[in-house]
C-alpha cells in the first residue's frame, strides 16, 4: 500500500489527486463516470457575490494540444450556491473547495465569510487570477500590491485554509508566491492560465467575443512545470501544480518537481475519467520505482541539482 | 439514462458524397436507451491537432441489432480522420448526451425540416415519430441534387419535399420558400441545420403560432455542462447548448 495522503496545514487530504475549478462543475457532472468521492479533493466552479452571465458567445477556441477560454466566469452566485449546490456538495466523502472570485476585494472577502459558515467546506482557494473578468480576477494576481492587499484582507477574515490561485501572467511569478505566504496563505495553487489568443481566418475575425482568452491543456504544461518548480523551491507551503496535466505520467513530473498535490483541469473534458486514471497510474509508478509514500518523490529532483 | 464511456466498434463507414459519411457503430453491451435529438461525444485519435472531442447527433438507432448511426460532416482536420477509419476501428465516446426533442402529446400535424448535414437529427426522430402514430412531413434542403441524402429513408417514414439552392431537385431556393408551407397548416415543427436556416425556420413559425424545436450546435468544450463554452442566449440566461440543449424551444431563445 503506498501513502499518498498529503496535508495542508492540519487539513487532512486522502491523495493529492484534486479536481481544478471550472473544470469539473459542481462534482455531480462526473458521477456517471467516475465516484468522485475517491479523488483527494474538489474545487467546485468559480464563484462569486452576484450571479453572472459571463462573456458572450463564441467562448472558446480549440489550439494545438490546448484550448483557449474566455467564459468570464458565468455561475449563479454565492447565495444560490449556498441553497442549492452546497446540501448535494455534502455527499461526497472528499474535500470540497470553493474558488472565489471577485471584482473588488470587498467581494473576496464577503465571500470568505459566508463560506465561514459551511462546515463542510474546508478551504477556499482565492482565485486572483482569472483572466477573462474585465474587473478583479488576473487585475489582482498581476500586481504585487493589490495581490497582497487581497489575500491580507481574505487572510484576516477566512477560518478556512487559504490556498491562493497564482497567474502566470506575470515576470517572476516567485515574488507573488512569496507575497501571498507572507500574508498567510496556506497553500498556493499554480498555474491558472495563460493569456493567449487565436483568430478565425475563415470569417477573418476573432475567434472569440473577447479577442483574448484562457489558454489551458497539455499545450501549457512546461510552462507551468517550469513555475511550480521554481516556486516549490522559495516558499515552505505546499505548492499545488496545475496546468496541462493530462496522465500519471504528466502528474508525476509535478510531484518530480516539488508539487505536493496536483489538480487536473482540461483533462477532465476530454476524458471524464482522466483524475481516477491519473491517481491509479501515480500508485502504479511509485509502486513499481518501490516508493511507499508520495512524499518521498516531492522535489525528487533537485537532489541532484 | 445514465451517461456511458465506451468503447465501441465501427462496423460501417458509408460514405454519402465528398462531405458526408455515415459511422454505424456497435458495442459489446446492449446499447442504452437514446432519444432522438441527444448526441454523442466522440474521441478522434490520429489527427493531433483534433485536441477535443466532437459532437454528432445520433443519426439512427437499432435496438434489435444492438447498432446506431452517427452521421458526419467532414468539416475540419478531426471528422477527415473520422471520415478513414474503417470497419473493425474502435471508437471512445461518451453518450447519449443532451436533452431531446419533445413529441407532441396529441395527434398534430408535424413538418420536419432539415439543411445540409444538419438532417442529421431527424431521421430518428421521424422514425419515432412515425412509430407513435404521427405522419410527419419532411421538408429538406441542399445545396444542389448531388447533396442529397438518404431521400428513400425519409420517403419511409413520410411525404418529402425537396429544395436546392439551384432547383436541381426539388423546388428552386430555400427551405422556407416551399410551396409545402403554405399548402398545409402545421401545429409544430421540429428543425436542424445551419444556424441562418433555423433562424428563418424560426421566425416563419413565430409569424404563424407555430411551435418550433430547433437543435443548436455551438462549439462544445466537454459535452457534459462543466465547461461552460458552448452556451446560447436563452430568456433564462446563457444556457450550456450540450445539457439544457441542443434542442430548444425557439420561445427560449434570443432569436
Amino acid at each position: 500500500m503506498v501513502k499518498l495522503d498529503f496535508k495542508i496545514g492540519n487539513l487532512h487530504f486522502k491523495n493529492p489527486v484534486l479536481a481544478a475549478s471550472g473544470t469539473f462543475g459542481y462534482g455531480s457532472e462526473f458521477d456517471d463516470f467516475i465516484d468522485v468521492s475517491r479523488l483527494g479533493g474538489i474545487i467546485v466552479k468559480g464563484t462569486t457575490l452576484e450571479p453572472r452571465e459571463g462573456n458572450p458567445y463564441p467562448r472558446m477556441a480549440e489550439t494545438p494540444s490546448g484550448m483557449l477560454n474566455a467564459v468570464g466566469l458565468q455561475n449563479k452566485g454565492i447565495d444560490y450556491f449556498v441553497d442549492n449546490i452546497y446540501p448535494h456538495l455534502q455527499e461526497y466523502n472528499t474535500n470540497v473547495i470553493v474558488n472565489i472570485n471577485g471584482s473588488c476585494i470587498d467581494d473576496y472577502v464577503a465571500l470568505a465569510e459566508r463560506i465561514n459558515s459551511l462546515r463542510r467546506i474546508p478551504a477556499i482557494e482565492l482565485n486572483i487570477s482569472c483572466p477573462n473578468v474585465k474587473m478583479g480576477g488576473m487585475t489582482f494576481g498581476i500586481n504585487p500590491a493589490s495581490t497582497r492587499e487581497v489575500t491580507k484582507a481574505v487572510r484576516s477574515v477566512c477560518k478556512k485554509k487559504l490556498i491562493v490561485k497564482l497567474s502566470p501572467n506575470v515576470t517572476n511569478i516567485i515574488d507573488f508566491a512569496r507575497i501571498v505566504e507572507e500574508e498567510g496563505a496556506d497553500s498556493v495553487s499554480l498555474i491558472n492560465t495563460l493569456v493567449g489568443m487565436s483568430v478565425d481566418i475563415k470569417n477573418m475575425r476573432p475567434s472569440l467575443s473577447t479577442v483574448t482568452g484562457g489558454l489551458s491543456g497539455p499545450a501549457i504544461k512546461p510552462v507551468a512545470l517550469r513555475m511550480v518548480w521554481q516556486v516549490a523551491k522559495a516558499v515552505k507551503i505546499p505548492v499545488i501544480g496545475v496546468g496541462g496535466i493530462t496522465t500519471a505520467d504528466s502528474a508525476i513530473e509535478f510531484f518530480l518537481a516539488g508539487a505536493s498535490a496536483i489538480q487536473v483541469g482540461t483533462a477532465s473534458f476530454i476524458d471524464p475519467q482522466a483524475s481516477l486514471k491519473i491517481l491509479e497510474g501515480i500508485e502504479n509508478y511509485l509502486d513499481s520505482k518501490g516508493f511507499s509514500d508520495i512524499k518521498d518523490i516531492i522535489g525528487y529532483i533537485n537532489r541532484d541539482l | 439514462m445514465a451517461k456511458r464511456i465506451e468503447s465501441l466498434k465501427i462496423i460501417n463507414n458509408q460514405r454519402l458524397n465528398k462531405d458526408l459519411f455515415i459511422l454505424e457503430l456497435s458495442g459489446k453491451e446492449k446499447l442504452p436507451e437514446m432519444k432522438p435529438g441527444q448526441f454523442a461525444e466522440i474521441k478522434v485519435e490520429d489527427s493531433p491537432e483534433t485536441f477535443l472531442r466532437r459532437p454528432f447527433s445520433i443519426h439512427d438507432v437499432n435496438y434489435g441489432e444492438n447498432t446506431f448511426k452517427l452521421l458526419i460532416q467532414i468539416a475540419g482536420k478531426g471528422t477527415e480522420a473520422l471520415s478513414l477509419l474503417k470497419t473493425g476501428n474502435i471508437l471512445n465516446i461518451i453518450y447519449p448526451l443532451g436533452n431531446s426533442f419533445n413529441l407532441p402529446d396529441e395527434k398534430k400535424k408535424v413538418l420536419l425540416v432539415g439543411g445540409g448535414c444538419g438532417v442529421a437529427p431527424l431521421l430518428f426522430l421521424g422514425k419515432q415519430l412515425k412509430a407513435n402514430g404521427f405522419n410527419p412531413d419532411i421538408l429538406l434542403g441542399f445545396r444542389n441534387s448531388e447533396r442529397v441524402i438518404e431521400y428513400d429513408e425519409y420517403l419511409k417514414i413520410g411525404r418529402v419535399f425537396l429544395t436546392t439552392e439551384d432547383g436541381s431537385r426539388g423546388e428552386k431556393g430555400f427551405v422556407t420558400d416551399h410551396t409545402a408551407l403554405s399548402s398545409t397548416e402545421y401545429d409544430k415543427v421540429y428543425c436542424c441545420g445551419p444556424e441562418l436556416m433555423m433562424r428563418a425556420v424560426g421566425a416563419y413559425c413565430r409569424g404563424k403560432d407555430i411551435e418550433c424545436e430547433v437543435s443548436l450546435e455551438n462549439l462544445m468544450g466537454c459535452g457534459i455542462g462543466v465547461c461552460l463554452c458552448c452556451v446560447v442566449e436563452t430568456v433564462r440566461g446563457n444556457l450550456c447548448t450540450c445539457t439544457e440543449g441542443p434542442v430548444f424551444n425557439i420561445n427560449d431563445l434570443k432569436w
